[in-house]
């Protein structure tokens, strides 16, 4: 780099941790927030300004910091310590790496909240990219058009992805609740089972402080019905149905949202639930 | 006396001159000269710009500015687009549109972004604002249909009507037919965004039809390849065009309708949509090529060969949009015939992917860096990059105003060295003397952010992800950059230290987001008891933070400043830190 660049603090290099890396949880980043006078720093932080590091007055901040300030950076791992992250809804990492993908590469980006900064509108698009062709490979008439785009993917060694490989990336639905105001949106990407989405649900709607949900008892049971509410989604179709009861990839390329209604009001709803109960009444019989 | 008649002209001289002031700061500046020039320029502020809806009441702004007739307010922190503020946080308008309907009936433009608008909103607009004119919600949400159609049926003066990258409830399509017969002044329309399964073609090529000054259409993805052309055969005036579907069999009827009506557009400069591109209905625009400022190929999944050819035909394209598809050989070809580029965008187009599913590299950036003279805005997405690629960029390219880089995969090296990138990007800040915005990826040391802190004085706005080994990282930026507005840091080391020691600084910006970070609640508490003019805003989904030790770090921080107070539309998962925080929380 031309031109000598004056260094603050002591030895801030990070090092290099060559190429992708995963994701650490440790906890040494964490202990630099904990003990040391914040009362003073901060007054110094609203004194007046001597002077900044160019020598002009810079007004923003107030005294030169120097090394002294600073204890010499941790270098928390090789990772660079990423802060660990409890989280609840919006899973920051995948729930299951082991998604159960026709496809078979794994994913290397691990599935964090937000990441690569594409906005949900262009993600979704995506995805219905990759779920419009898989459809029309099923269709009884091809344009010649898809023939030639299949013969194409062939020959370049698949450059287009072949139809199944990203029906796991269908993103962020909305949720709603009966009775509350505010709806909530769930990455249906990092989840692999009805189970686990269900439990996500549970931690977003039910467990929160609030006191619309003080009322509320724990269900934790959205799919077999032995709660107060029962879990919902709209399909393709615009047919409400019942949550759980189709495999797992094909609730995923047929769901557009999801509702967690009152069971009372899911009377109405895919016979099949009807159906069950009675077969179950006939057996007990 | 004598100072008055030697230094003032009559107020009615001045509104005038300030009229042909049009730019906010120049505006704000203006109004900072001496009293009288702040009261006349509050009387005469036609447009109203208010960057964070919370930074200010609506009845402050209407107090301020008693006659503007256009407002323009953004919501939520920008990191929102990324799934990363909670729904629920806020930006709702229908406080502002409430007391505006009291007071301004005159109202004629709206421009809102990132706001949570509801039917109820829009159906207040329609009912309030006789002269109503303008109405663009950018990435907003909270509506449907039925809102569209209030403002369709009731605002007969209604020019323009921009939908972009907004969640709208599609109830009906058949909203479009609302639009009285009689009406025909639109001149702008976007509804790109919207996604009916059906959508009411008679009733949008009627409205086509009869608008005869429309310049502007964005039709979203359910209108049909074969319906395209019967639109444009009656808009062949349209300045701006987004196609529907771009996509059906091949028949020789429907291409060459579509190229006899793309040849009669005479006007044509920009161009948008084309979903499913089916590449043998490409050539059908060649026509328009040659005039085209604007192409946005973001959504067409078309190769990189397809894309080239297209690019060739296009000489004078200042703006282009584009997927990975184009890989580096296309953006060599688009360095060596548009010179008069001044945007690209390159997204990925399978960002999951493990491996690389197209070849499109730094190589790619550094031969439009250096073929383009013009460019001064790229937001680009990559596998990988290097440090020399980085200074290469810099060199050639000081005119750089926006530089976005995002290499997919977190803190990757460069992959010549495997070191971090830090001289990289510290080459961009030095060399791009006008650098606005900068995002940035990639491995990266507090040194990076040593490089901004000392070169990037015009720099109004900073991403970080995953990047910085410690607070002096972020107490460069705080420190350095003088010309900061928004921060915006994602998973990084960054504490309590550097924060509270620039606390300060914060007042002078619009705002702060941190997540993932290592700010204590302690922190946030302390900030907000010592800086009222700040709203200190902790989201956690866990729970209330002081139900956790207080040197736990917190989930999300989005500091703003405001002289609004505290806002009370929050939703139960965040904590505004104020003076009182301490007594209310326990």
């Amino acid at each position: 780099m031309e031109g000598g660049l004056v260094l603050l603090g002591g030895g801030a290099n990070g090092g290099g941790s060559g190429g992708s890396s995963g994701f650490s949880t440790n906890e040494s980043a964490m202990s630099e927030a904990s003990s040391y006078p914040a009362e003073t720093e901060l007054e110094l932080g609203l004194g007046l300004s001597i002077g900044g590091p160019t020598g002009k007055i810079n007004k923003a901040s107030g005294r030169i910091l120097t090394a002294k300030d600073f204890p010499v950076p941790r270098r928390a791992s090789m990772n660079g310590g990423t802060p660990p992250s409890v989280t609840v809804s919006g899973t920051k990492r995948a729930a299951d790496q082991s998604v159960s993908h026709d496809s078979g590469s794994p994913t290397a980006t691990s599935q964090v909240v937000g990441w690569p900064p594409i906005r949900s509108y262009r993600m979704n698009s995506l995805v219905n990219n990759n779920q419009a062709k898989a459809p029309r490979a099923e269709e009884e008439h091809k344009g010649i058009n898809e023939e030639e785009e299949e013969d194409k993917a062939i020959k370049d060694g698949s450059k287009l992805k072949k139809p199944n490989e990203n029906l796991g990336h269908i993103g962020f639905i909305k949720v709603n609740m009966d009775g509350i105001r505010i709806g909530r949106k769930v990455n249906l990407n990092a989840h692999s089972s009805y189970h686990s989405l269900a439990s996500a649900l549970d931690n977003m709607f039910l467990r929160s402080a609030g006191a619309e949900k003080q009322q509320l008892t724990m269900p934790s049971k959205l799919l077999d019905g032995s709660s107060e509410f029962v879990l919902t989604y709209e399909d393709k179709e615009g047919d409400w149905m019942l949550v759980g009861d189709v495999p797992w990839m094909m609730f995923l390329t047929s769901v557009r949202r999801l509702r967690i209604m009152k069971t009372s009001e899911a009377n109405g709803l895919a016979p099949r639930f009807h159906e069950r109960n009675r077969t179950q009444r006939s057996k007990l019989i | 006396m004598l100072k008055k008649m030697a230094f003032s002209f009559p107020d009615e001289v001045l509104e005038h001159v300030f009229s042909f002031i049009q730019s906010d700061k120049d505006r704000n500046a203006v109004s900072m000269v001496c009293k009288s020039w702040y009261e006349i320029e509050r009387w005469c502020r036609r447009k109203v710009f208010v960057g964070n809806c919370y930074a200010v009441s609506p009845r402050m702004v209407i107090r301020r500015f008693p006659e503007f007739r256009s407002i323009e307010l953004k919501g939520k922190p920008h990191f929102a687009d990324f799934n990363l503020v909670p729904d629920g946080w806020g930006g709702y308008v229908f406080p502002w549109i409430a007391e505006m309907a009291g007071a301004y009936p005159w109202l004629e433009e709206i421009r809102l972004k990132r706001m949570v608008v509801t039917d109820e909103s829009l159906e207040l607009i329609a009912k309030s604002f006789k002269n109503f004119k303008v109405l663009v919600l950018s990435s907003c949400e909270g509506f449907s249909t039925d809102g569209l159609a209030a403002i369709a049926a009731s605002c007969k003066n209604l020019k323009e009507l921009d939908l972009r990258d907004c969640e709208v409830d599609d109830l009906s399509a058949h909203w479009l037919s609302h639009f009285p017969e009689t009406y025909t002044s639109l001149v702008s329309l976007n509804i790109s965004c919207l996604g009916s399964d059906e959508a009411s073609f008679s009733a949008l090529e009627r409205l086509v039809r009869r608008c005869t000054n429309l310049k502007t259409l964005r039709l979203n993805r359910a209108v049909p390849l074969d319906k395209i052309a019967n639109i444009l055969r009656h808009a062949p005036q349209l300045v701006e065009f987004g196609t529907g579907t771009y996509t059906a069999d091949v028949r020789p009827d429907v291409y060459s309708d579509l190229a006899g009506v793309f040849s009669s557009c005479k006007e044509l400069k920009s161009l948008s949509g084309f979903w499913d591109v089916i590449p043998d209905y490409l050539p059908a625009i060649y026509p328009v090529c040659s005039k085209l400022t604007s192409l946005n190929l973001s959504y067409a999944t078309i190769q990189s060969p397809d894309l080239i050819k297209l690019v060739s035909h296009c000489p004078n394209l200042q703006r282009l949009l584009v997927l990975d598809y184009i890989e580096d050989s296309g953006l060599e070809v688009l360095a060596s015939s548009c010179k008069d580029l001044q945007e690209l965008r390159v997204f990925p187009s399978d960002p999951f992917g493990a491996e690389p599913n197209v070849s499109l590299t730094e190589q790619g950036l550094v031969a439009v860096s250096l073929g383009c003279p013009k460019l001064q805005s790229v937001l680009y997405f990559c596998r990988r990059m290097s440090n020399e690629a980085l200074v290469t960029i810099a060199r050639s390219r000081p005119n750089f105003t926006r530089f976005r880089l995002c290499i997919i995969e977190p803190k990757t090296a460069d992959y010549l060295t495997l070191e971090p990138l830090d001289v990289g990007f510290g080459a961009i800040v030095q060399y791009c003397k006008d650098l606005r915005r900068l995002s940035l990826s990639g491995l990266l040391t507090d040194r990076v952010f040593e490089y901004i802190g000392t070169y990037a004085k015009k720099l109004e706005m900073l991403s970080v992800a995953f990047a910085g080994d410690s607070d002096l990282g972020l107490h460069h930026v705080l420190s350095g950059c003088e010309s900061l507005r928004k921060l915006e840091i994602r998973d990084c080391p960054f504490g309590d230290k550097a924060l509270l020691a620039n606390a300060a600084k914060l007042e002078t910006m619009r705002s702060l987001w941190m997540s993932s970070c290592a700010v204590s609640f302690a922190a946030c508490k302390l900030l907000g008891q010592k800086m009222p003019r700040l709203n200190v805003e902790v989201i956690d989904e866990r729970g209330p933070p002081d139900s956790r030790p207080e040197n736990c770090p917190v989930d999300k921080l989005y500091i703003y400043r405001s002289i609004a107070g505290p806002r009370f539309d929050m939703p139960p998962f965040v904590w505004t830190m104020d003076e009182d925080s301490g007594l209310r929380l326990s």
